[in-house]
């Protein structure tokens, strides 16, 4: 799970705007009683309240549960359900579903990856923007698709790519 | 009699099973998996995730055979043998399976076994060819698995995860051998891989570089950097701490190529620490001694060298040099008298070379001033030790600890410092039930491993040990039958720590009252316990009073000689303990034998045929004072550096400068070494035969591996050359012979002859050639008779912290060096991991200070200033820093307090006021 470059400045910027902070966290663990069996349930709730797994927040959480940090990484890596970098303030999902595939999805994806300078997993270092695969959207007769948030749009080609980056851009 | 030994040899017919492999009927004892019955009866089983060391794991399928009875097949490696059981491990159906699994194994593994530094021993290539595994099969299994980066960022192994096949043998030695847990299986599916926190590189993980994983992993997926195949192994025993790991030295043309633990070390069971393992290549450093250094006339002695070898020195032969300190010694000798000359002896060197040079002090010098660093670390421990039980070594033995219910650990950073013991501790709190308590001004790594931990302020720990012995006597957990039965002085010791009540103590030391009462009543509870220590507990002004009211405790609580219990100093070097036994100090001859005892006097008189002076000498402390004062003309110093392990370096090197006559033997120009007349060049462990004694007693042998560089000889070689030629030769040929007398002359040595030795070493006391050595002292009597309570009240350190000195200094060592870094520091991968020394502070003190990671900062004491760059960390609690003191840049002990322990002469190295400024020029 390699952080993007400048992870680092990633998270001081989260820190700043989402107030991940060493109270909020042990206010969160404060409703558990510090066994084993409660790691995934912490780690879904530290997920819902500040949108993925911060390191500092996973080592806290190693240390409540008497568990090796390795331990906590190994297993929040092993769900797909977790997220080891900060979310973007927009979502990008690009549909890889049997019907886009057909119709051209992975040139899709590869044209979004290369306007965002991300891959699948990652979020801009600005975190504006975050990139995700999704495996069917439903609008299969739509294909090839992608997905900015909550808009859908259809039969994508890589200068409709163009277009609905930089209409989402303008939107700014 | 007759009862017990029928009943024993029913038991271990109840102890064994007997069951059925491929026809052949075999025997195993019982509680064994099928795969170690197999194995034990020389039927091969492939496997690749079994390790004896490691519990059962059934990860890799290879191992599958058909019992009968049992549906499908079942992985022999997780099933435990019955008796009466039908096992067939070599049918079609079996090797079908295998050679599935293995197919999908190899597909998942990438390498050029060409280029593979494993190739000569790796598993997955053996077992593909025991099953006969074809190339064109594993390709078209292949699936375009992503190439993952090298790891190549740790300076000793390449971890290549592209070989590993996921046996997870490396993350459960980490988990279950070093407890240290820097690894785990992360991520799913395709991509499941071995992950440290955070998948960083290796070497910015939590990993302590003990190597576990790298010895373990069956492919190339983990390979040390430098090793090569070596000609020939040489069993010997590590040189750093006092452990005493047994280990195989691998040889190729001269140099070491490899190192292995040894499986039947009865110390390490084949495990190894950092140092240990990759710390062995300053024997080969280019500025090893080759020859003897005569100083040119007229360059004046200045501690802190920065000169050149050649412009301070000269090379001259053996019989130059030889002659020109005999000449120089006995000038001193008949001009100022025989207690003109003091001699430092050393830890580090063999049990042989010791009894040799305090012979050579007592015989030829004709005085008693002989000391070792032993003064600087549990002086205390033989005095308080002496005292309450009548001897001060440690009273038990590791394999003792498998027994102990509860672990005291105080001021011992056991993890840092003595790494298998810290391993031994963590792993029987993991895994057995063991309860610990831990005492320590600093967050020490077990501190995570804690039942209770009590984190006082430096310096109080006789009032924190009073306080749990208030508790336990106030709820009636001492042991009153073993006080009655066993000791004397209990009264004096209840009317004391009367006063010293939760409330008080915890006004004293910082620890809450709450977490006195647990911690007494988990030790008052314990069924046996037993209290380890170190530096934290010796190295004060009240160091001998810490070590009697560690002696108190075990005392009060019944906890010392039985099996499980017991008194436990950790020793730091690898032969102090050895070093103390062969008489290097000035009051006693080998075996503890007073020289103000005339009978004792007279033995020794008999056997090393001369006059022997009666008046204790000078300790290593007083010894700066005294060349000040003009007693002392002579120093002669053999490998120890006194230039930096010594308490308030400054006034100690202003002494070294106006000594006379300084004469050095050390395997390399240590700083001491740099300010010496005459340097001999010596042998270093690896070069020579002898014996070390460990922490637990175990007299073991060291054995010659490598020719020594140059013209190095042992040291023992090069003061018996002395002796000669100052006219009284000793005649010793071998390192064997030496031992032959020092077991005449000693009785807790008697029966330690080198023949004995081979296998794992003996125990003192051992007073005789049919002895088997003793594992825990005092079953049946202290030394003294009856153990005895010492009533110690609690006074402060020496120095307390001021308004112009407002932080607490406490030093001590790093797990990846040594002492004054004379070998650590030469040793590429340990001087990689750990490069320059640092200041350790508080985020609370940083940041009240204004300070940041990396600052320069300057610490100044009374004594002194240093310089060296911060590293914030919540191991430092508010108001205390630490610094080690293995560099010269850097030398701690600059700042340290050289006052005394009154009994032991021991120096309060562990408190001292000082104050931090930031250096505007800021590092890196």
């Amino acid at each position: 799970m390699a952080n993007p470059s400048g992870a680092q400045d990633t998270q001081v910027l989260l820190q700043q705007q989402e107030g991940i902070s060493e109270e909020r966290l042990n206010e969160i663990l404060s409703s558990y009683q510090g066994k084993e069996e409660e790691l995934i349930p912490i780690l879904q709730q530290v997920q819902q309240v500040f949108g993925y797994l911060p390191e500092p927040a996973m080592k806290r959480i190693a240390k409540f549960l008497k568990l090796p940090e390795s331990t906590v990484f190994g297993v929040g890596t092993f769900y797909a359900q977790f997220k080891f970098v900060p979310s973007g303030r927009n979502i990008i999902r690009v549909c890889r579903g049997t019907a886009c595939h057909v119709r051209g999805g992975a040139r899709i994806l590869r044209e979004v990856e290369k306007q965002l300078g991300i891959k699948p997993g990652e979020s801009s270092p600005d975190l504006e923007y975050c990139l995700e695969t999704v495996a069917c959207i439903g609008a299969c007769a739509l294909a090839p698709t992608m997905v900015v948030n909550n808009e859908t749009h259809g039969q994508m080609t890589a200068r409709k790519v163009t277009e609905v980056l930089e209409q989402f851009r303008g939107k700014k | 009699m007759t009862t017990a030994a029928s009943t024993e040899t029913g038991e271990r017919k109840l102890d064994t099973i007997n069951l059925t492999i491929n026809g052949r009927e075999i025997m195993a004892k019982k509680g064994v998996t099928v795969l170690e019955a197999a194995l034990g009866a020389d039927i091969y089983i492939p496997t690749l995730c079994y390790d004896p060391d490691l519990k059962p794991y059934g990860g890799c399928r290879l191992c599958v055979v058909e019992i009968e009875g049992m549906r499908g097949l079942v992985s022999s490696c997780t099933t435990p043998a019955t008796d009466g059981m039908v096992v067939h491990t070599d049918t079609p159906r079996v090797n079908q399976s295998r050679r599935i699994t293995m197919e999908l194994i190899s597909a998942n593994h990438h390498g050029d076994c060409l280029a593979c530094a494993k190739n000569q021993d790796c598993e997955l290539l053996k077992i593909a060819r025991y099953l006969g595994i074809e190339q064109d099969r594993v390709e078209r299994l292949r699936k375009g698995t992503q190439v993952l980066s090298v790891d190549d960022s740790h300076p000793a192994f390449i971890r290549d995860l592209n070989k590993c096949i996921l046996c997870a043998k490396c993350v459960r030695a980490c988990h279950e051998i070093a407890c240290v847990d820097a690894i785990d299986i992360a991520f799913r599916g395709n991509s499941a891989r071995i992950a440290t926190f955070g998948d960083k590189p290796i070497v910015e993980s939590i990993c302590k570089s003990c190597g576990e994983c790298v010895m373990r992993c069956p492919t190339g997926a983990l390979v040390p950097k430098w090793e090569k195949p070596p000609a020939e192994e040489v069993k010997t025993i590590c040189p750093y701490c006092g452990v005493g790991c047994s280990l195989y030295l691998g040889v190729l043309d001269n140099k070491i190529v490899s190192v292995r633990g040894d499986s039947e070390g009865p110390a390490n069971k084949g495990s190894l620490c950092v140092k240990g393992r990759w710390g062995y290549d300053f024997l080969s450093h280019p500025e090893r001694l080759t020859t003897p250094l005569i100083r040119l006339p007229g360059v004046a002695r200045q501690a802190g060298h920065n000169g050149k070898v050649h412009e301070i020195f000269r090379e001259a032969s053996w019989d130059e040099a030889l002659e020109l300190a005999a000449k120089r010694l006995l000038e001193l000798k008949q001009d100022y008298g025989p207690d003109s000359i003091a001699a430092l002896s050393s830890a580090k060197c063999t049990n042989e070379d010791n009894y040799v040079m305090q012979k050579f002090v007592r015989v030829v010098l004709g005085s008693n001033n002989i000391d070792h660093c032993a003064r600087l670390c549990h002086a205390s421990t033989v005095v308080g030790g002496i005292a309450a039980f009548g001897q001060g070594a440690m009273t038990n033995a590791y394999s003792d600890f498998e027994k102990t219910g509860l672990f005291f650990v105080i001021g011992s950073n056991t993890t840092e410092c003595h790494p298998i013991i810290g391993s031994m501790i963590k792993r029987r709190v993991r895994f057995g039930g063991a309860k610990l308590i831990v005492a320590d001004p600093r967050s020490i790594e077990l501190s995570d491993f804690a039942t209770v931990r009590l984190s006082h302020k430096p310096g109080t720990d006789v009032a924190l040990l009073n306080g749990l012995m208030h508790v336990i006597i106030r709820d009636g957990l001492e042991n009153k039958e073993f006080i009655r039965e066993r000791t004397e002085g209990f009264e004096e010791l209840r009317q004391l720590v009367e006063r010293y009540t939760p409330e008080v103590v915890e006004a004293i030391t910082g620890v809450s009252k709450a977490d006195i009462e647990a911690a007494a009543r988990l030790f008052g509870e314990a069924k046996s316990a037993c209290i380890l220590y170190g530096m934290g507990i010796t190295q004060h002004t009240t160091g001998t009073d810490n070590v009697k009211s560690v002696a108190n405790l075990l005392l009060l609580t019944g906890n010392i000689g039985r099996e499980g219990t017991g008194f436990s100093p950790l020793r730091g070097q690898n032969n102090v303990q050895g070093a103390c036994d062969m008489g290097a100090l000035p009051n006693v001859y080998p075996g503890y034998q007073r020289v103000d005892d005339r009978a004792v006097r007279m033995k020794f008189e008999t056997a090393w045929g001369c006059k022997l002076n009666d008046r204790p000498g000078m300790t290593v402390t007083e010894i700066a004072n005294a060349i000040l004062g003009g007693d002392i003309k002579g120093l002669y110093v053999m490998g120890e550096n006194p230039v930096l392990s010594e308490p308030n370096l400054e006034h100690f090197r202003q002494a070294l400068e106006k000594v006379e006559l300084l004469v050095v033997q050390d395997i390399f120009l240590s700083e001491t070494a740099w300010l010496a007349d005459v340097v001999f060049p010596a042998a270093a462990f690896a070069e020579k035969n002898g014996t070390f004694t460990n922490t637990e007693r175990r007299v073991q042998r060291i054995r010659q591996a490598l020719m020594p560089p140059g013209e190095a000889k042992a040291d023992w070689e090069i003061i018996s050359a002395l002796a000669e030629k100052m006219g009284k030769p000793f005649d010793y040929q071998t390192a064997s012979q030496i031992m032959e007398e020092a077991a005449s002359l000693t009785p807790i040595y008697g029966g330690i002859h080198f023949d004995r030795l081979d296998n794992g070493g003996l125990q003192w006391p051992c007073p005789d050639t049919s002895h088997p050595g003793t594992s825990f002292l005092y079953q049946d009597g202290f030394a003294r008779g009856r153990g005895k309570f010492h009533a110690a009240d609690y006074f402060p350190p020496a120095e307390s912290i001021s308004k112009k000195y407002p932080l607490v200094l406490t030093t001590g060592r790093v797990l990846e060096h040594w002492h004054t870094g004379t070998m650590s520091r030469r040793a590429n991968v340990l001087n990689e991991l750990y490069p320059n020394g640092v200041v350790e502070m508080s985020p609370i003190d940083a940041a009240r200070l204004g300070f940041i990671e990396g600052d320069l900062v300057v610490v100044t004491s009374k004594r002194g200033r240093v310089e060296a760059p911060l590293h914030i960390t919540e191991k430092s609690p508010p108001g205390v820093i630490f610094m080690s003191f293995h560099w010269r840049e850097a030398a701690a002990n600059i700042l340290t307090n050289d006052a005394l322990d009154p009994l032991a002469k021991i120096p309060e190295y562990k408190v001292s006021a000082v104050n931090a400024v930031r250096r505007r020029k800021k590092l890196r």
